[in-house]
């Protein structure tokens, strides 16, 4: 009997997490027909879909309050100030950071690159940066060229078979000698979730900076940059209902007062003298040039978005729809399902259909309105590891429905009818 | 924007003659005695073609062409290989994507062209050295 109730509980509670029906009519392109079928769009790890909300913010700003911010003395431009600083203050409230420890950048890739460039001059010859199998090109890239040019030593924590970090691994390549370690919240391949807290304990026990990855966290669950204790944290405002173009970077700020700025110009100075220059304060110091406004101003509206669905709701919208997909895709034949079991999994499963390419896949799907990724994701070293050339990858966000994962699990049955 | 080509995708793109190339591919292997070989590789999907082919008086008297990838790339490279076979250099100079198009019977969107015209990418870049 109580085993019945907690059922009915559970089934209660995964129906009424969230509203999507209601969620679904804020997103005009999901009533977008592909090959004249209705658009399924499960390319969210890619790129997520944007609410009337967001793209309304967007056309109000240029509309009506277009201005260059932090100089001009009008009106306009005392308006757009307000509106980008509201923005910023949105966005680090969000993960909650201070207001000075949130820089504004145009992607997560620019956030890192970011980093490599202004912590460089704290690597020398011999010391250690150290990232994983499961990065992604843009946080494996820069620490490699890094390492390159200051002759430090580019070390990478191995991937077991379950997709997860090898502990071992990890223990092995963080020394005394670390000064850097690198590492994905959520692999945008396998889907795993990385503890993060540990392995910034691991890090700084070796007074190493611990930097994050948050591409695909923190449109999906919450992030709390101080429970995490890390020493910086990225992540990209398209993948969370946002518009491309924005991005950020958190650092802690004692770590960013002592790092030099990475782009020189306008408005990230205080004073210039024909023999040297004073930086701005933070977070402007790190925010050079006219920055993207009306985009900052979206990714604002896309965060009050998230907030009044609440992100544990999200998160756990996510997890029901991911775990039912997980169940659907192991029982087809032929499928092979990369990445843990759904436990210590996020938002997204890849997967391969035996003997077809993933971009033959993804056609077939497309024929059927179904929009995955195909490809390596951009993590060329671990496609290498799974010994695949290319994965499809269904990813999941707030306005997914089971229906829809039917339709993905009959369009995937298709593939195999076409291939045989 | 609304009028965009649905061929791009979906399994109209998998027509016969295109899985009959795929399955059974035309010419493929490696010539051991080639005078021109060249490797070319899609980073998007991982497709690699190597192209082998021996020249007789500026013609293309052999070609093979060894790879892996997608059945569109695969297919197309079969495809190319039939059709440079005894034509001259500067024929297989003036090829084009159009002629892939052709070939696969199919319009094939920006993504995917890449992979359409591995092949004949690969050919012409080998008789170009």
């Amino acid at each position: 009997m109580i085993s019945l109730i907690k059922e009915c509980n559970n089934m209660l509670q995964t129906t009424m997490v969230l509203n999507v029906n209601k969620i679904r009519t804020d997103f005009p392109i999901l009533q977008k027909k592909i090959n004249g079928k209705n658009l399924v769009y499960l390319d969210n790890a890619a790129t997520a879909q944007k609410p009337s909300q967001v793209i309304k913010a967007i056309t109000d700003f240029y509309e009506n309050y277009n201005a260059n911010i932090h100089r001009s003395i009008h009106q306009l431009g005392e308006d757009s100030t307000r509106l980008y600083e509201e923005a910023h203050k949105k966005t680090s409230d969000f993960i909650n950071a201070g207001f000075e420890e949130l820089i504004f950048t145009k992607s997560t890739t620019e956030s890192l690159n970011l980093l490599a460039y202004s912590l460089a001059n704290k690597i020398n010859k011999g010391d250690e940066i150290v990232v994983t199998e499961m990065e992604h090109h843009s946080n494996f890239v820069p620490w490699q060229q890094l390492a390159k040019r200051n002759k430090a030593t580019f070390k990478v924590i191995k991937v077991d078979k379950d997709g997860l970090l090898d502990e071992e691994s990890i223990k092995q390549n963080i020394t005394s000698k670390t000064k850097i370690v690198s590492l994905t919240h959520i692999s945008n391949v396998l889907g795993t979730i990385n503890d993060i807290s540990k392995i910034t304990k691991i890090a700084h026990e070796s007074d190493a900076l611990c930097v994050v990855d948050a591409a695909q966290s923190v449109p999906h669950m919450e992030v709390d940059v101080k429970r995490l204790g890390c020493d910086f944290l990225a992540f990209s405002g398209h993948k969370m209902l946002g518009p491309t173009g924005i991005g950020a970077l958190y650092g802690k700020k004692e770590h960013l007062e002592s790092m030099d700025p990475f782009l020189y110009g306008g408005e990230m100075i205080k004073d210039v003298t024909i023999n040297d220059s004073q930086w701005n304060d933070l977070p402007w110091k790190f925010e050079a040039g006219t920055g993207n406004i009306a985009q900052a101003i979206g990714l604002g509206a896309a965060i009050d978005y998230l907030k009044k669905v609440g992100m544990e709701n999200i998160m756990q919208h996510s997890t029901d729809i991911t775990n039912y997909a997980y169940e659907k895709i192991s029982l087809i034949n032929d499928v092979k399902i990369y990445g843990p079991k759904p436990k210590n999994r996020a938002n997204l499963i890849s997967f391969n259909v035996k003997g077809v390419h993933a971009h033959d896949t993804s056609a077939i799907l497309d024929g059927e309105g179904v929009a995955v990724r195909a490809g390596h994701h951009c993590a060329m070293p671990l496609s290498k590891v799974l010994g695949v050339d290319a994965t499809a990858r269904a990813s999941f966000y707030l306005y997914n429905t089971k229906e829809e994962v039917d339709t993905l699990v009959s369009a995937i049955e298709k593939v195999k009818r076409v291939f045989t | 924007m609304e009028n965009l080509d649905p061929s791009y995708s979906g399994d109209g793109m998998y027509r016969e003659h295109i899985m009959d190339h795929y399955k059974n591919p035309h010419n493929k292997g490696t010539l051991d005695d080639a005078d021109l070989t060249r490797t070319e590789k899609n980073p998007l999907c991982g497709d690699v073609i190597t192209i082998s082919l021996k020249l007789e008086n500026k013609k293309v008297s052999e070609v093979k062409f060894e790879g892996r990838g997608c059945a569109i790339s695969q297919a197309a490279a079969s495809m190319i290989t039939d059709e440079v076979k005894g034509k001259n250099v500067d024929e297989i100079e003036n090829m084009t994507r159009e002629d892939v198009v052709n070939m696969l019977g199919i319009e094939i969107g920006p993504v995917r062209t890449k992979c359409a015209t591995l092949g004949l990418v690969a050919v012409k870049e080998a008789i170009k050295n």
